[in-house]
This record gives structure tokens, C-alpha cells and sequence, in this order.
């Protein structure tokens, strides 16, 4: 996982960020911003969606609406945000990232009561919506594709990247 | 020449100068008296398409408060926008969660670039330091105080300290059955040096009463939902810890102002406890009649169970106990994890190590799994609660494969566990000796 997310692919939002940094001088207008937004909002249409489920959580409950997966698949790894591809990654995408960095799932590890445990919690204390169908769909992918491994007491080193220490 | 601005630095910007910033980002002009709105729909248009909307409540929006879509989400470039060693490891991209790998964490003092960050929700981005308060209020105080950053800096002696902050959750990632959260290893430790005013100077003001238990924090950081009114952590310590001479109230770290992430403009500091009861962008403190009982102070937040477990049992909340002072713990800081060496060449290797509210009485190293043990020297910290220098001189009898373990032991002779110590459902206090692998060839 780790080599994977050093691969990821710069995100629409740092685009736009560095192009505000770089021409932050010259915004005498708004005529720039509102082409690069223009931008921004056409590539990254879940904004309107997120700016909304901040204000109104409930409403967004079930409807995330489409959200297309294909722009970058390397290895069976959703270049963007380091998902696995597989059945029902939209709604996961669309729902556990309306929040959080998509990392913040997939360096966990749980089984299906584990990750419904998660989902309580958030909804508890994280202000998180109820799922209503797509809960399911979400806990059949993260039960899947991040099911815990075991360690044991204490694993072994691993990754080592061996370098000539000169005495 | 135009120097390329980061999205960092805006965020600094706007964290000294909102209104220009508003200026220069949306052309915005704010009422110069209440700092709010928008002059002649200035710029109220370009941050409407910002946001995705209209902004609502324009009249009313205070200057300098930088949507925060600009400010997170995910961004390869993270580190350097932060100010931070291109080698750090991010964890977590919204919030902000990055830790330092153990040779990276060498220094004395841990350097702005090659601290970890942990948050629990998004950065604040309206910083006033003009309007800047801190109030000292609760059920147990004879009156509310408030003072200004002026205040703090002007009418209380400083005093300054090096304190390891180390996240409750440092070496999470090697509990089986796993624990939720961010997967820390062995990098969420930092030993910066903190200057500012004592809390008890402070609380002297306030007069705290005798049934005082516990004071808790607030500060401005926004939550993950992105509703404005609800506390993203609010923890804290009980008075004995709250009224030590190094628990800080800190308006400096390394000498320089604290970074914004780290806390800007103040940070209650306590070292030695959880880093997360060392409170940021501190606004107000709570002097509590009983244990504080902010976000992140109930539940199994920070808790362990009372009593030994097997591994993935599930306990019960009033089994549980707040983490106070951390476990002992050290790291390998040089060299870095893989040294090859040729046969006959001796190796020195060195590090830190800590033990919460205690000192570190003696350190070991290892080179054969733990069969025999070489001492190391070991210095003084450099205050209390300071992490403290080993080193130690090593050669290895024969070619081949050798990992070097290092053990700490604290004043009341408890040492480092050479497997991962008891289990908790959300993986805290993981002090097991830190390993670096080591070949001779």
C-alpha cells in the first residue's frame, strides 16, 4: 500500500490550489478564478456535495449520487485516493470521504462487525448520517477488501532498504 | 521575479493578515470597523462559486475565514506545504496526520521540519493575534480571567522547557487483533523546546477553589463535519499535573512563533502525558469541580483497561482508565534501519529515550534478540521531562543478519517489553523496544 500511495496522482484540489498560489498576484479580479473554478467544480463535481453535507447531513443520507472511478486504475488500486477497485467502491467513496481522507480507511484493517463498529462511532460523536441502504454496500467492500491480517505478537522487519553504512 | 506562492502560505497569510488575504484571494474588501461582509460585493461573487453556493450568511462572514475546501483534502505535496521533510510519512491527508520515521528523529531538539502531526479536525484559518484571547473560567474558579497574547507575554515571567509530546496511539499499527485509527509506528514523538507562561501562574489569577479536579481546553479547530459549533477535542489533566512548573502555557516553540499547525498563537504544553492533552490554538481553559468530560475524554478515547485482557476482548467503559503519564520508551536514531557493514567494522549507534513523568534510569542494546544485553551510556535530560541521549559502541562476531533492539528503563524499574504489551481495543501505550535491522557482509 505504502509504494502505492507515493504513486498517487495529484488531486484535482492541489490543482487549483497552486493555481490561486501561483497567480495570487494578480487576483485583482475574478475573472481568472471563476475559469479555474469552472474547472475545479467540473472534474470535482462532489464539492457542491460535500459544501452541502456540511450544512445538511441527513439529507445526503443515501444519494451519492454517480461518481466515476475510471479516471486512473493501476493495479487494481484507484489511483486518487488508494482505494481497492472492486463492487460498491462509489458509494464508499462518495460517503467515507464526504469527511475523511480516503487513507484513513484504507490503512485499517477490520472484519464486518469491526467496520459496523466504526460506522456507530461516527455516528455517535462524528455527526455521520444513517447509511440506510448503502450501509450494507459499504460493509460487504470494507469487510472484503480490508479484513484484519494477522501479526501475531511481533512481526518480522520488513522492508528493509539495504545502504553500505561507510565506517 | 514572482515567487510561487504554496497554498501554505496563503494559509499563513490569512493566519496574520485575514483581510488581506482576502483581498489578495478574493478580492474581498470587509467592513474595515467590524471586519465583516463584504464592501460593494467585493469579491462575494468569486468566493460564492468557491464554495459551491451562495455564501449565506455574507453580511455576517467573518474576514480572513478561508474556506476550507482550499485548505484540505488530498495533495501529494502535503509535506512540503507544510514546511515538512520531504522523508515524514503521511498518514492521513484530511486531517492532517503525519509521522517522522526514527532516523529522521536524531536531533535534540525536534526541528518544525521533522516533527509528527497529529489532528483531530481541520487547522483553524482566522488567526487574530490583535483580539486573540485566552480565558481561564469553570465551576471552579473564584472569577473569570481572560488575557490577550499581550497579557501572557508581558505581566508573567517565562520559563522555557523540552518536553517529549508522544501520541497515546505511537505504535498502534502492531496490535493484532488491529486498532482502528491512524496506523502510527514508531514516529509520533517529538521533543521540542516550548517556551511560555506557567498554567499555575495563570490559574493564581483566576483563584482556583478546593474542589477543583481537573482542567480541560478548548481551542478553535474546526470539525470534520464542518459544523462550527461542535468541539472537536476538548481533553486535559488533573490538577496535580495542571499546576507542575513545566506545564506551559506556550506562546513560542523552538524559539520562533508555533507553527500554525502545531498550535499558533498558543498551546497548552504537559509533557510526558498523551500529546493530546497538550491542547491547541488554546482559547479557554475549563477549571472543572469533577473529571473533565470533553470530546475525546469519554468513551474509550485515550483508555486502556483497568485490568489485563485478551487480546480483542471487548470492555466495558467503566473498565477502562485515562491514560495519564506515558510508558517508557526509546528509539534507535542513527543509523537508519538497513546499515550494511563490512566484517570487523564497529558501529555506534544512539537514540533517545523517555518515561513520561519519570526519568530514564538505564538503557540496553541488543544484537542477538535479546539473549545478552550491552549498556549503553546514558545522559541527564536536559530538563524534566526532556527525552534523554544513549549511545553505545557495537561489534558483530561473525557475518550475517542482526537486528539491534534497544530497551529503557525508568526510575522505578519498569523496562521496555520485548513484544507488543496488552492489548487495547484502540491500541495505546505500545512501548515495545524499538528494532533496526543490521547486516555484515
Amino acid at each position: 500500500m505504502a509504494e502505492l500511495d507515493e504513486d498517487r496522482s495529484p488531486g484535482h484540489l492541489r490543482l487549483l490550489a497552486e493555481r490561486i498560489g501561483r497567480n495570487v498576484n494578480l487576483l485583482s479580479g475574478v475573472t481568472l478564478l471563476l475559469g479555474v473554478l469552472f474547472v475545479f467544480l467540473t472534474v470535482f463535481p462532489e464539492v457542491f456535495q460535500r459544501v452541502f453535507v456540511a450544512s445538511a447531513p441527513e439529507q445526503a443520507a443515501t444519494d451519492v449520487g454517480p461518481i466515476a472511478v475510471d479516471e486512473g486504475i493501476v493495479n487494481g488500486i484507484h489511483v486518487e485516493t488508494g482505494f481497492i477497485v472492486d463492487d460498491n467502491l462509489e458509494v464508499v467513496r462518495g460517503t467515507c470521504t464526504a469527511c475523511h481522507s480516503a487513507k484513513l480507511v484504507t490503512q485499517n484493517r477490520a472484519d464486518r462487525e469491526g467496520w459496523t463498529k466504526m460506522i456507530r462511532w461516527m455516528q455517535k460523536t462524528q455527526k455521520l448520517w444513517d447509511l440506510g441502504d448503502s450501509e450494507a454496500l459499504i460493509l460487504d467492500y470494507l469487510a472484503k477488501n480490508y479484513a484484519p491480517q494477522k501479526k501475531g505478537r511481533r512481526a518480522r522487519l520488513t522492508n528493509i532498504e539495504w545502504y553500505d553504512l561507510t565506517p | 521575479m514572482e515567487k510561487t506562492r504554496t497554498l501554505f502560505d496563503l494559509q499563513r497569510l490569512y493566519a496574520t493578515d485575514p483581510i488581506e488575504a482576502d483581498r489578495l484571494v478574493f478580492g474581498r474588501e470587509s467592513d474595515p470597523v467590524t471586519r465583516r461582509g463584504f464592501l460593494r460585493n467585493a469579491g462575494l461573487s468569486a468566493m460564492a462559486v468557491v464554495l459551491g453556493g451562495s455564501v449565506v450568511f455574507a453580511k455576517d462572514m467573518p474576514a480572513g475565514l478561508i474556506p476550507a475546501l482550499l485548505l484540505e483534502g488530498g495533495d501529494e505535496d502535503l509535506l512540503a506545504k507544510l514546511g515538512k521533510d520531504k522523508g515524514l510519512i503521511v498518514l492521513n491527508d484530511k486531517p492532517f496526520n503525519i509521522e517522522t520515521p526514527a532516523h529522521l528523529l536524531d536531533d535534540d531538539v525536534t526541528p518544525e521540519t521533522r516533527m509528527f502531526l497529529r489532528n483531530n479536525g481541520l487547522i483553524p484559518t482566522a488567526v487574530d493575534v490583535n483580539t486573540w484571547t485566552l480565558t481561564i473560567d469553570g465551576e471552579a474558579v473564584e472569577r473569570k480571567v481572560s488575557f490577550s497574547l499581550k497579557d501572557l507575554k508581558t505581566k508573567f515571567s517565562h520559563h522555557t522547557y523540552r518536553l517529549v509530546l508522544e501520541c497515546g496511539g505511537n505504535g498502534r499499527a502492531e496490535f493484532d487483533p488491529p486498532a482502528e485509527g491512524n496506523q502510527w509506528t514508531v514516529g509520533a514523538v517529538q521533543c521540542a523546546e516550548w517556551t511560555g507562561v506557567r498554567l499555575r501562574d495563570l490559574l493564581e489569577k483566576a483563584g482556583v477553589k478546593k474542589n477543583a479536579v481537573y482542567i480541560g481546553y478548548y481551542g478553535t479547530d474546526t470539525h470534520l463535519s464542518g459544523d462550527q459549533d461542535k468541539v472537536v477535542i476538548s481533553r486535559g489533566v488533573p490538577m496535580g499535573k495542571a499546576l507542575e512548573d513545566e506545564t506551559l502555557i506556550a506562546f513560542a516553540m523552538n524559539g520562533k512563533d508555533i507553527p500554525l499547525a502545531h498550535g499558533f498563537p498558543l498551546r497548552l504544553v504537559a509533557g510526558g502525558w498523551p500529546a493530546s492533552v497538550s491542547g491547541k490554538w488554546l482559547k479557554r481553559i475549563a477549571v472543572r469541580d469533577k473529571v473533565h468530560d470533553g470530546p475525546k475524554m469519554t468513551g474509550d478515547s485515550y483508555k486502556v483497561p483497568i485490568e489485563p485482557v485478551e487480546p480483542g476482548t471487548e470492555v466495558p467503559e467503566e473498565k477502562l482508565r485515562i491514560i495519564e503519564s506515558m510508558p517508557v520508551k526509546s528509539l534507535i536514531t542513527y543509523p537508519k534501519s538497513g546499515a550494511s557493514l563490512v566484517p570487523g567494522q564497529k558501529l555506534n549507534v544512539r537514540g533517545h529515550a523517555w518515561a513520561g513523568d519519570l526519568a530514564v534510569k538505564e538503557m540496553h542494546v541488543s544484537i542477538d534478540f535479546g539473549t545478552t544485553w550491552l549498556k549503553a551510556s546514558l545522559l541527564p535530560p536536559h530538563n524534566r521531562l526532556a527525552w534523554q541521549r544513549w549511545s553505545a559502541e557495537l561489534t558483530f562476531p561473525k557475518n550475517g543478519y542482526y537486528e539491534v533492539w534497544a530497551r529503557a528503563t525508568d526510575s522505578e524499574g519498569h523496562s521496555q517489553p520485548m513484544v507488543v504489551p496488552g492489548w487495547n481495543a484502540k491500541g495505546y501505550l505500545n512501548n515495545a523496544c524499538h528494532r533496526i535491522a543490521v547486516r555484515v557482509k
